[in-house]
């Protein structure tokens, strides 16, 4: 009996479909727990998926690249869902075209202060240069920013790590310093995610509201851009 | 338990045509990037040409608009895999923890503080201005 498990958990872990399969159960898990306790912000989906994962991964003895094998897919979505925010943006058209400005000024005040503060930071607490480049692009959309740490010598996949805990830091605590400071519209509330938190951001806008995540999602094309341009210049100010 | 009545084979939001839609720009973007060597990934240059492509077209298809709906609602998933990727890192991270994340929450706060107050002091600025286009 004990035999024929091992022999199919063999068999079922070298697949693709173990770690697919996993990855749509813990997110809908966190997705269940989330909602299940009001949407209490440390629940947040994308953490408890991954704390979950991780356990899985941990308990089960699978490594990374054989789940990576299944998840990949889900991970592939990424590509089109970015063009996808396209559709969002246009339906805000007119509201994004009022205050074009506006929008590019804060985007470029939030890429700056995302880089400086970052970089300032781990710089201070005496990180080394790897982790200082890795962390430097953190708030910066995934794939933007996993080819800016490669260009810039970080560590991609690091980078992909601390852009993700970035997101679910904003996620988590973001509304509630909005709130605290007194930013009350959708717009700036919008930015603000996109800016700081990319996708993830965008992800919790969305639930502010189609204002909000409409200019989150602009926000974090934006910031992508002006980041992936800045970014080589600021980083010569402190090296 | 009501029975479903509806075919499966009945139209559903999600439509086939644009999903293809969507890879298509995609790989426009993808193309575009590759050759005039922009530092931008291929998704987002596919997002910016989607974007010009429906203001030159001047209207939203409702395929498109329930297609890009179905994939957006559930955008945070596609962020779980790479996130898993943090066991990949340990070392560092157990040495660096500290740095990083001090760094990453002083960051992100500053982050989505600096961005949100500019825009809303922009916002009351260009108001009071009465031009309404700041």
């Amino acid at each position: 009996m004990s035999d024929g498990f091992t022999e199919i958990w063999a068999y079922l872990s070298a697949t693709p479909l173990l770690g697919l399969t996993a990855t749509l159960i813990a997110y809908q898990g966190g997705l269940w727990l989330y909602n299940r306790t009001n949407r209490f912000a440390l629940f947040n989906p994308v953490l408890v998926a991954i704390v979950a994962l991780i356990a899985f991964l941990k308990v089960s003895g699978m490594n990374y690249e054989a789940y990576f094998d299944g998840a990949q897919f889900i991970h592939f979505m990424l590509g089109p869902a970015t063009v996808a925010l396209a559709v969002p943006l246009y339906q805000q058209l007119e509201r994004v075209r009022r205050s074009a400005l506006a929008i590019l000024v804060s985007v470029v005040v939030g890429s700056v202060t995302a880089v400086v503060t970052a970089v300032g930071a781990a710089w201070m607490m005496g990180a080394s240069k790897t982790a200082m480049l890795s962390i430097a692009p953190k708030s910066v959309t995934t794939p933007i920013a996993m080819g800016i740490s490669e260009i810039t010598g970080g560590a991609p996949s690091l980078t992909a790590v601390l852009v993700i805990l970035t997101g679910i830091l904003g996620a988590v605590g973001g509304a509630w310093l909005l709130d605290a400071f007194g930013v009350k519209d959708e717009r700036a509330r919008g930015l603000a995610m996109g800016a700081a938190c990319h996708g993830i951001g965008t992800a919790r806008a969305f639930q502010m509201g189609e204002v909000a995540g409409a200019f989150s999602g602009l926000a974090m094309g934006l910031n992508g851009l002006a980041t992936a341009v800045l970014l080589p210049v600021l980083l010569h100010l402190f090296f | 338990m009501a029975i479903a009545k509806r075919s499966v084979f009945e139209d559903s939001p999600m439509s086939l045509g644009f999903i293809t839609v969507l890879l298509v720009f995609q790989l426009l973007g993808e193309a575009v990037s590759r050759g005039f060597g922009l530092p931008l990934p291929g998704p987002v240059v596919g997002m910016a040409l989607l974007f010009l492509g429906l203001m030159v077209r001047g209207g939203l298809p409702d395929g498109l608009r329930d297609t890009a709906g179905g994939i957006l609602k559930h955008l945070a998933l596609l962020f779980v895999p790479a996130g898993v990727g943090v066991v990949m890192h340990v070392h560092l991270l157990e040495r660096e923890w500290p740095a990083i994340a001090t760094a990453l929450v002083a960051s992100t706060a500053a982050t989505i503080l600096a961005t949100g107050l500019a825009m809303a002091a922009l916002d009351r600025a260009g108001k009071r201005g009465g031009a309404g286009d700041v």
